[in-house]
């Protein structure tokens, strides 16, 4: 089946400490680099989706942006889904173009959110996500709420600490490979195991990065895609899967909207799991990527961790995944975080992913998780 | 900086005082049964209104916890480590609170705990207590 739109344009930003980035610059840079790499013109962008920003917060977020790159679309509006808000983007993205509402949709987010906010500064703004009389009286964080998932992960499926570090380690061998990545130098499980404890089971080097960088997309309707010079990708299906908000709330700890989101997105694309050549799945910490890939079907409930440690989630491996290095060693710059999953979808579709290219990738499987596994997203991408 | 406090609002009250009081009260619905620990003004499963406030005992288990050495906000800071569970009340609804003594003893999974009341800046916080 087809959802008629294809991501014409992909775009990002160099990632890490950028002294002298903001919030807006990112999104500019982002946005015209991948009006650019679309062979577009600003002027043939009808609508734009904008995520949040920690540094510039705004009511609305599309309008600051617009109005800072002086373009005036016919749609405009930001979205809001934590993490999950990037594939969520595309997804919209997709039915405006789908529906005719629109020819060309720019999907846009960044934030300078490690020097713009400082990573004291982050740590406690995302704190707020929790809720303000049932959980924040109580000290929670978004890893400790993590940590608290992990927790009863592991104990009920026996995984342990070393087979989720397997997982950090081998983010950092892909990110290796991408010249741009914000953590490239080599780590072992020992080191994982011994960086410092964050919020228990889950240590520093389980945890996502804090960076700034920015990242884009261009979605287009069937006809319109002809304008574009790019090797469009054909977005193939999509799908969402909402539980809950705060974790105290959510109807389990081990079983979570990724599961629906994934299974719609599989359906709609007429696609199975084992068809997928490489998968690029949101990874805040390293129990989100175990659950994620656990209930999404590729792999059996406690053996993610176990697979990462014979190396299946490398390159060469069954399930390539996050070749970019992901969340926990590219780069992670807010909603730009989860947009750094699909671009990287993208060079590997198109073929141009370089040293960290699977080789003859046809199909890729995108994932967006929001909150404390709240909301989520995933996208089947195929080479058009 | 203070530690964030709970601010009752008309749904909450009822809760809160009840902490003052060293009661932890929940909400059943009347229609069909459900419990719900945060308070709403309508049952999350057949959106009736008939809710009543109920007691709890004060039982549970621990459905997961976490020991926590960042703290979040630099009021927690001279707390850390400290240990933040869900715990899962005997009643069926569940809620968030800190372990007393949490990081000096070895908790585990489904371990039983009781709900004590801790004076907090004024606020009376529900707080884990570890039954032997």
């Amino acid at each position: 089946m087809s959802m008629n739109a294809f991501i014409t344009g992909a775009y990002d930003t160099a990632v890490g400490e950028l002294p002298g980035s903001s919030c807006m610059a990112l999104h500019a840079e982002a946005a015209l680099g991948a009006v650019a790499d679309a062979g577009l013109q600003p002027s043939d962008i009808d609508g734009v989706l904008c995520a949040y920003s920690f540094t510039e917060p705004h009511l609305m977020l599309a309008s600051v942006f617009c109005e800072y790159l002086g373009i005036h679309p016919g749609t405009c509006l930001a979205i809001q889904a934590g993490g999950a808000s990037a594939c969520i983007m595309v997804m919209q993205a997709a039915a405006l173009v789908a529906s005719g509402q629109c020819n060309h949709v720019l999907v846009v987010t960044g934030d300078n959110r490690l020097t713009g906010l400082s990573r004291d500064g982050a740590v406690a703004a995302l704190a707020e996500v929790g809720h303000p009389q049932f959980e924040r009286p109580f000290g929670i964080s978004v890893p400790a709420s993590y940590g608290l998932v992990a927790r009863r992960y592991m104990h009920e499926y026996g995984v342990s600490r070393e087979q989720l570090a397997a997982i950090a380690v081998e983010h950092r061998r892909h990110a290796a490979r991408h010249p741009k990545a914000h953590k490239r130098e080599p780590i072992t499980i020992a080191d994982v195991l011994a960086s410092k404890p964050i919020a228990e089971p889950l240590h520093l080097l389980d945890c996502c990065l804090i960076s700034d960088g920015g990242a884009a997309l261009v979605v287009s309707s069937r006809a319109a895609a002809r304008d574009a010079s790019s090797r469009p990708i054909e977005i193939l299906g999509a799908g969402q899967g909402h539980t809950h908000e705060h974790i105290v709330a959510a109807p389990s700890l081990v079983d979570f909207g990724c599961k629906a989101s994934s299974r719609t997105a599989f359906a709609r694309a007429g696609i199975r799991p084992a068809e997928i050549d490489v998968a690029e799945i949101y990874d805040s910490f390293t129990i989100t990527l175990a659950v994620e890939l656990e209930s999404i079907g590729f792999f059996e409930r406690g053996e993610a961790g176990q697979a990462a440690a014979r190396g299946e989630l490398g390159l060469g491996g069954r399930l390539p995944c996050n070749t970019h290095g992901g969340l926990m060693s590219y780069a992670h710059s807010g909603a730009a975080g989860g947009m750094f999953h699909a671009v990287e979808a993208v060079h590997q579709l198109r073929g141009d992913a370089g040293a960290r290219q699977v080789p003859d990738a046809r199909l890729a499987f995108v994932h967006g998780d929001g909150g404390i596994l709240s909301a989520h997203c995933s996208l089947v991408l195929g080479a058009h | 900086m203070t530690r964030p406090l709970p601010k009752p609002t008309p749904e909450t009250r009822p809760f809160w005082d009840g902490c003052a009081q060293g009661e932890l009260r929940y909400q059943q619905c009347a229609d069909c049964g459900a419990v719900q620990l945060i308070p709403r003004a309508l049952c999350e499963r057949c959106h009736g209104s008939s809710l009543a406030w109920k007691v709890s005992a004060r039982q549970g288990r621990l459905l997961s916890y976490t020991v926590v050495h960042r703290a979040p906000v630099p009021a927690f800071k001279a707390d850390v480590p400290y240990v933040i569970a869900i715990v899962h009340m005997d009643e069926g609804f569940r809620l968030m609170t800190q372990v007393k003594d949490g990081a000096r003893q070895a908790l585990r999974v489904d371990q039983p705990v009781r709900i004590a009341f801790a004076a907090v800046g004024g606020a009376a916080l529900p707080q884990a207590e570890v039954l032997p």
